[in-house]
Order: C-alpha cells, then sequence, then structure tokens
C-alpha cells in the first residue's frame, strides 16, 4: 500500500486539474486588474469602489479569491513534501499555511460584501 | 533445471551484495554545487516555486492594500501615499514581477503538459524567451510605476 504521505490525503489528478482551473480564473482576474489600471487615467476612490461595487465583479473577485486559496493548498503541499521529510512537522506546517490561506480569502470575502 | 536455480540464487546474492556495497554504502553524493549545472529550463522550474512561494508571502500586503483601499476614502489616500513611498515601490513593483513571472512560466508550463517543447532544445529555448518576456514586461511596469 502506498503510505498516506502525513495523512494530508490528496487526489493526484484532482489536484492537477484544481490547480490549472484556478491559475486560469487568476490569469484572466489580473489581466482585467492591469487592464483597468491601464484604462484608467487616474485611479480614485470613488472609481476604485465603484469597480468592486457591481454584482458581476463581486463574483469574479469572489472567484479569484477562492481560486487562490485552493491553488496555494496545492502548490505549497507540492513545495513542503519535496522540503520538509519529518512527517509531523510537515503536518504542522501545512495546517498552518492552510489556515493562513482561507484567512486571506474569508477577509476579503467580507470586505467584498461590505462594498 | 538445477543448472537454472543455481543461477536464480547467484543472481539473488548479487543483487544482495550490489544493495548492500553500491547502494547502502558507496552511495555518491554530489554536493559540490559548481559541478552541477544548471540549464535554462532547471532555473525556470526553481524560479517558478520561488515566485509562487513570494506570492503568497506577498498575498499579505495585496489584501492588506486592496482592502485598505476600499474600505475607506481615508484608507484609499494611505495605500496611495504608502504605494509613493520608495519601499511602497519596490514592494509593488516586485510582487507584479513575482505574479508576471509566475505566470509567463506557469501557462509555459501548461503548453509542456500538452505534450509541446517537450525536448532538450525547445524546453531550453522557451525558458529563454520566458526569461527574456519577463524581463521586458518587469522594465516596463518598473518604469511606469516609479
Ligand atoms: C494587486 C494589486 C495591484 C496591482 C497588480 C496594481 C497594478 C498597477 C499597475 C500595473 C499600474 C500601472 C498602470 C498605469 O499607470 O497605467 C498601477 C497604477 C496605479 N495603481 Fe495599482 N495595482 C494594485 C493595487 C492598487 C491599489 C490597491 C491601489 C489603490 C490605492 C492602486 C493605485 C494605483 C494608482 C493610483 C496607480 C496610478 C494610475 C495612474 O496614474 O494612471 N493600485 N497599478
Ligand atoms: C496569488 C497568486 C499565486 C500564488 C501565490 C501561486 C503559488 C503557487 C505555488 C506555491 C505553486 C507550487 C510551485 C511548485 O510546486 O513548484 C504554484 C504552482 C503553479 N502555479 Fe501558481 N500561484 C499563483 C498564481 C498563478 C497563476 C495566475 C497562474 C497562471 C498561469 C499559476 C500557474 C501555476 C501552475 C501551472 C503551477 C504548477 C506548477 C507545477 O506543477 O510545478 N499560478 N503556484
Amino acid at each position: 500500500m502506498v503510505t498516506n504521505q502525513a495523512g494530508l490525503k490528496r487526489n493526484g489528478v484532482q489536484d492537477f486539474v484544481t490547480l490549472r482551473a484556478t491559475a486560469f480564473i487568476m490569469t484572466a482576474f489580473s489581466l482585467y486588474m492591469a487592464w483597468f489600471f491601464i484604462s484608467t487615467p487616474t485611479v480614485t476612490f470613488e472609481i476604485w469602489q465603484g469597480l468592486f461595487a457591481s454584482t458581476g465583479m463581486k463574483v469574479f473577485t469572489a472567484a479569484a479569491l477562492v481560486s487562490i486559496m485552493f491553488h496555494v493548498q496545492i502548490g505549497l503541499w507540492q513545495v513542503l513534501t519535496d522540503y520538509i521529510k519529518p512527517v509531523r512537522l510537515r503536518a504542522v506546517m501545512q495546517y498552518v499555511l492552510n489556515i493562513i490561506a482561507f484567512a486571506y480569502m474569508a477577509y476579503g470575502l467580507f470586505v467584498l460584501w461590505g462594498v | 533445471m538445477k543448472v537454472f536455480q543455481n543461477f536464480d540464487v547467484l543472481k539473488q546474492s548479487l543483487i544482495k551484495v550490489l544493495q548492500v556495497t553500491v547502494v547502502k554504502k558507496q552511495r555518491p553524493v554530489n554536493l559540490q554545487l559548481n559541478t552541477i549545472s544548471f540549464p535554462p529550463s532547471a532555473i525556470a522550474s526553481i524560479l517558478h516555486r520561488i515566485s509562487g512561494v513570494g506570492m503568497f508571502v506577498a498575498m499579505v500586503f495585496i489584501i492588506w492594500a486592496w482592502a485598505t483601499a476600499l474600505n475607506s476614502s481615508e484608507g484609499f489616500d494611505l495605500v496611495r501615499e504608502v504605494m509613493g513611498g520608495i519601499i511602497g515601490k519596490i514592494i509593488t513593483i516586485g510582487t507584479i514581477s513575482l505574479l508576471i513571472y509566475h505566470v509567463i512560466v506557469g501557462i509555459r508550463h501548461v503548453i509542456m503538459d500538452m505534450g509541446h517543447w517537450e525536448e532538450l532544445k525547445a524546453g531550453n529555448t522557451s525558458a529563454i524567451v520566458s526569461f527574456i518576456l519577463w524581463a521586458v514586461s518587469t522594465l516596463v511596469v518598473g518604469v511606469v510605476l516609479w
């Protein structure tokens, strides 16, 4: 039987697809933001808030935030699995990093809803 | 048949000897970094990892700036002021540069997943092209934002 690495069970195929699907969403979001900054002569508070006030942009931003969380959880798992050999230490580090990733997303959604 | 059985025993003991002497005892360890060469594709790969981890660290700045600028007019002015300072500019340009690199090499990675540019030469060429694209776009962003 394959030993389950640190009890952090992952499905390779699912991770592969998720990593790339989230990468696509984040790339689209980055390009849109870049376009916003390039096409807006002067970014003011009103314009900045107005950007995230529409429902479409809220959904887009929320999708990007959720994507970052999943992408980073898988990506950092790959990195930790390569470099951190003690199983318990790796489990603890993964746990902490996952919580940070979740906190970013939760805080982002919280702010987004307040706009 | 006996011959074959003996042969099998011989083979097994040979493997044992090999395992003990070669695999377990005398496995060569090459830690002399100057004797290992790093082709462009290997550099592209490790920098992709570094840029990914770097962005995870930079997330705290990105989320802070984005949320603070969104929460209030005062916050927006603060972020603008901070982004106009020298540290702010370095963090901003650095973060954008990491993102550009990660996306360019990430797209190269996905193209290679689909079976293209997998030969040694094509892999190194696409890595060098990625470096050039990254350098040029970072330069443009750097000049515009500084
Ligand atoms: C992930 C976060 C961000 C990225 C990737 C980003 C990227 C950029 C880029 C590429 C430009 C250059 C565009 C241009 O000058 O034509 C720019 C300009 C600018 N950014 Fe950001 N930015 C980010 C966050 C922010 C935030 C949160 C603010 C708000 C306080 C902000 C305020 C500005 C301003 C005022 C300019 C100058 C625009 C101009 O003068 O045309 N940026 N940003
Ligand atoms: C906040 C943004 C992002 C962060 C923090 C991030 C972080 C990471 C990390 C830590 C890894 C693992 C690296 C490794 O295993 O060597 C990774 C892998 C990857 N990232 Fe990102 N990433 C981000 C955005 C993106 C974007 C926008 C793309 C779009 C092209 C992308 C494409 C990829 C790909 C294709 C991989 C897989 C590489 C592999 O399997 O070795 N990432 N990312």
